[in-house]
């Protein structure tokens, strides 16, 4: 391109103008601009450089030693999910927490930072790595996770005798996961239900009630989901198959694989979808699909046509539970937090809120006087039937996690 | 004898005191360069040099990552998910190719006939940046529903049918298929296409038009020899600025496709963040990169311009 010359300069001038222009400094081309980056990136990087790098292993953290400041700090960091805590009209004080720091004086600094479990750790993985603080207190995750940072070593030993309430109320069902027996680091948040939900207008007169269903049906064709959780997918289509998610082998694992492979070549599988299939289900975009239980408990009251079902084969459970990372300053005051959700009021109150299901024992009477309804929906407070037909995914060795992960990704589309 | 007539010594004195205070003026470009070039130093080439460093590691979070060398990684991850990376260049491509399609008479209409009305269309183009990348890509979810209006009106013209039999749409839907992620990615990325292309447009002296018509050219010839040329540092720094980004994406693919419309920047993220596999993740970055740094130098070497915008 002819580059832009004011014609009032003298000939001698203009010729010296164009030349810098072509040749010196001035000429900051985008091509010069790149010539320039691709030689310094590779000087930068020289060799010897890279070597220096490397990431130490994980255990080497272990057995940090963390101090509690909770006798003088009257404080509290906790990070959770969204929407995963009770609210007041004015959407800005949670009730449970206002009424624990009443009683304790305890402050609580609750933030909402979680939606992701893999991001979660993404981001608290350099400092836990590196036996730092993460400036938080008490965390949750769901279990898989849960289990990753035990294994580490990256999380604190809960002291039983802080934990009275949470001893003796936690529900049966969840007292001895294979990845914590006894509960000796976490306890959980809620449980999570994974069922199959559907439209029943956009169903249109078909019948689901099973993963099979799901995934046989031609006129449903386009138009079921799955979950883009490695472990509610697998483990919902291994029930179907009549095998069981809580011990299966490799071989199990690439036959449930295969099956839904199959399901994704005739593409009858829509989209393997995070929190977003609520939306597509809502407008019938899907018709029916893996869900978890509490987000359709709140679907279905704003829209009549989502309903779900549990099939026969079984459902599968998961929990989200408290953590307390390594180096938190504040660790008896996280226990305490622990403990009064395990009281039957508190818990009461965040199961009407939250709709999932609560993992505390005797809570059926309390939870009665504030809502009738959800106290008998077996979604938040499993009856016997319910509670036989749950089913939890087995906790996987590093090298399984890895392998199983990446078969999985590669069934989504990698 | 001889008299060695010495010569006068050169005075060097009077030089140093003028010279001082333009040695410090000539340090004023650099200091003024430092923030930059630390930003560039902290930002860009570390983390370059340790994404180069992690690509050659093998190990796992367990037992830590060591450096061993091991370029097979690049040739595992090449060989491994090249239809991803294919499809990024294409789906990248055919998003540009669009936003030029789009993007070019738009950007003739803003700097040659608009008038008045030229401030207000800049804005309406520039205005989507106002919302989140996310939710302008959600939108096109409640656009290209199932149900409606589009879809409706797209299958009763019988257009899903022919899209249908050229594989980017699948059955009675938009969502979910390779139409629908290049229509995000070229929504999502028109502005920067129109954006050069408008400047470089609005710099053309109205009286070479003038001109051209002068010497009996056509308007068509008069674009074709006059306008475009002239737009050329526009196109090439609109397409860059479109495909470069569209190649890497994979908000679009993973929002708005299946399981048979993943991008590269999908595979990176799950290997990152999934699968935990970092050397994988790093040694696709620095092959998309590569990828990306090749195509665009053979291209401006190809397009012969010097200066863009």
């Amino acid at each position: 391109m002819q580059q832009y010359e004011p014609d009032s300069l003298p000939p001698a001038q203009l010729a010296a103008m164009r030349r810098s222009m072509r040749n010196g400094r001035a000429a900051l081309t985008r091509r010069s601009l790149l010539r320039a980056s691709t030689g310094g990136a590779l000087a930068v990087g020289g060799l010897g450089v890279l070597s220096g790098c490397g990431i130490p292993p994980a255990s080497k953290t272990q057995g940090v030693s963390s101090q509690d400041h909770s006798a003088k700090e009257n404080e509290i960091n906790f990070s959770n999910w969204t929407e995963y805590m009770d609210v007041d009209e004015s959407e800005k004080h949670h009730p449970t927490l206002d009424a624990f720091t009443k009683r304790t004086g305890i402050k609580v600094k609750y933030t909402e930072d979680i939606n992701d479990n893999v991001e979660f750790f993404g981001k608290i993985k350099p400092q836990l790595a590196a036996g730092q603080d993460t400036g938080r207190d008490l965390i949750c995750v769901t279990d898989w996770l849960a289990a990753r940072l035990i294994r580490f070593g990256w999380v604190q030993k809960l002291d039983p005798s802080n934990l009275p309430h949470a001893y003796a109320n936690l529900s049966s069902q969840f007292r001895s996961p294979d990845w914590d027996p006894g509960r000796a680091y976490s306890y959980p948040w809620t449980g999570i239900s994974t069922v199959i939900a559907f439209n029943k207008k956009a169903l249109d007169g078909e019948k689901v009630s099973s993963v099979s269903d799901m995934l046989d049906n031609p006129k449903l064709k386009g138009r079921v989901g799955f979950l883009s959780e490695m472990r509610d997918s697998i483990g919902m289509t291994m029930l179907d198959m009549g095998k069981d998610p809580g011990k299966f082998t490799d071989d199990d694992f690439d036959a449930t694989v295969a099956r839904l492979q199959k399901a994704v070549d005739k593409g009858q599988i829509r989209r393997f979808t995070g929190n977003d299939y609520t939306s597509d289900l809502t407008k019938g975009d899907l018709a029916a699909c893996l869900a978890w239980a509490g987000d359709v408990v709140q679907l279905k009251a704003d829209n009549p046509d989502v309903d779900f079902v549990i099939p026969d084969s079984g459902y599968l459970t998961s929990t989200d539970n408290l953590l307390v990372p390594n180096k938190a300053r504040h660790k008896t005051n996280a226990e305490r937090l622990i403990d009064y959700y395990y009281e039957p009021g508190p818990a009461a109150q965040l199961a009407a809120y939250i709709n999932y299901v609560c993992p505390v024992d005797g809570v059926r009477a309390e939870l009665a006087k504030i809502d009738e309804d959800a106290a008998n929906n077996p979604l938040i407070i499993p009856d016997k039937a319910m509670a036989a037909k749950s089913n939890a995914f087995r906790s996987l060795t590093p090298k399984e996690e890895t392998a199983y992960e990446e078969k999985f990704a590669k069934l989504t589309g990698a | 004898m001889t008299t060695v007539t010495e010569a006068p010594p050169l005075a060097p004195t009077p030089v140093e005191e003028p010279r001082r205070p333009r040695r410090r003026g000539r340090l004023v470009p650099y200091w003024l360069l430092l923030p930059g070039i630390l930003w560039l130093l902290v930002f860009f080439a570390l983390p370059m040099v340790y994404q180069a460093s992690t690509s050659v590691q093998t190990g796992s979070l367990e037992e830590g990552y060591k450096v061993t060398w091991h370029f097979a990684t690049y040739w595992d991850a090449l060989s491994e998910y090249w239809p991803q990376f294919l499809r990024s260049v294409l789906y990248a491509g055919v998003a540009t190719v669009l936003c030029l399609l789009l993007g070019y008479p738009l950007a003739y209409l803003i700097a040659f006939r608009a008038g008045r009305w030229r401030n207000v269309i800049l804005v309406l183009v520039i205005a989507p940046f106002f919302t989140s990348f996310l939710i302008r890509t959600l939108a096109w979810k409640t656009i290209l529903a199932d149900g409606g209006p589009v879809v409706g009106a797209l299958s009763s013209l019988h257009v899903l049918d022919v899209t249908s039999w050229l594989g980017i749409t699948a059955g009675e839907r938009v969502l979910a298929t390779p139409l629908a992620v290049v229509c995000g990615l070229t929504y999502n990325f028109l502005p920067f296409m129109i954006l050069p292309l408008y400047t470089s447009l609005e710099r053309i002296d109205g009286r070479l038009h003038e001109a051209a018509g002068d010497l009996y050219a056509k308007p068509f010839t008069t674009f074709r020899k006059v306008t475009f040329p002239l737009s050329m540092p526009g196109v090439v720094s609109g397409t860059l600025l479109t495909f470069i980004p569209a190649s890497g994406d994979y908000v679009n693919a993973d929002l708005l496709g299946s399981t048979d419309t993943r991008m590269v920047g999908n595979v990176i993220q799950t290997q990152f963040l999934r699968i935990l596999d970092y050397p994988t993740a790093a040694a696709l970055s620095f092959i998309l990169m590569a990828a990306i740094l090749v195509m665009v130098t053979l291209y401006i070497r190809k397009s012969g311009t010097e200066d863009l915008v």
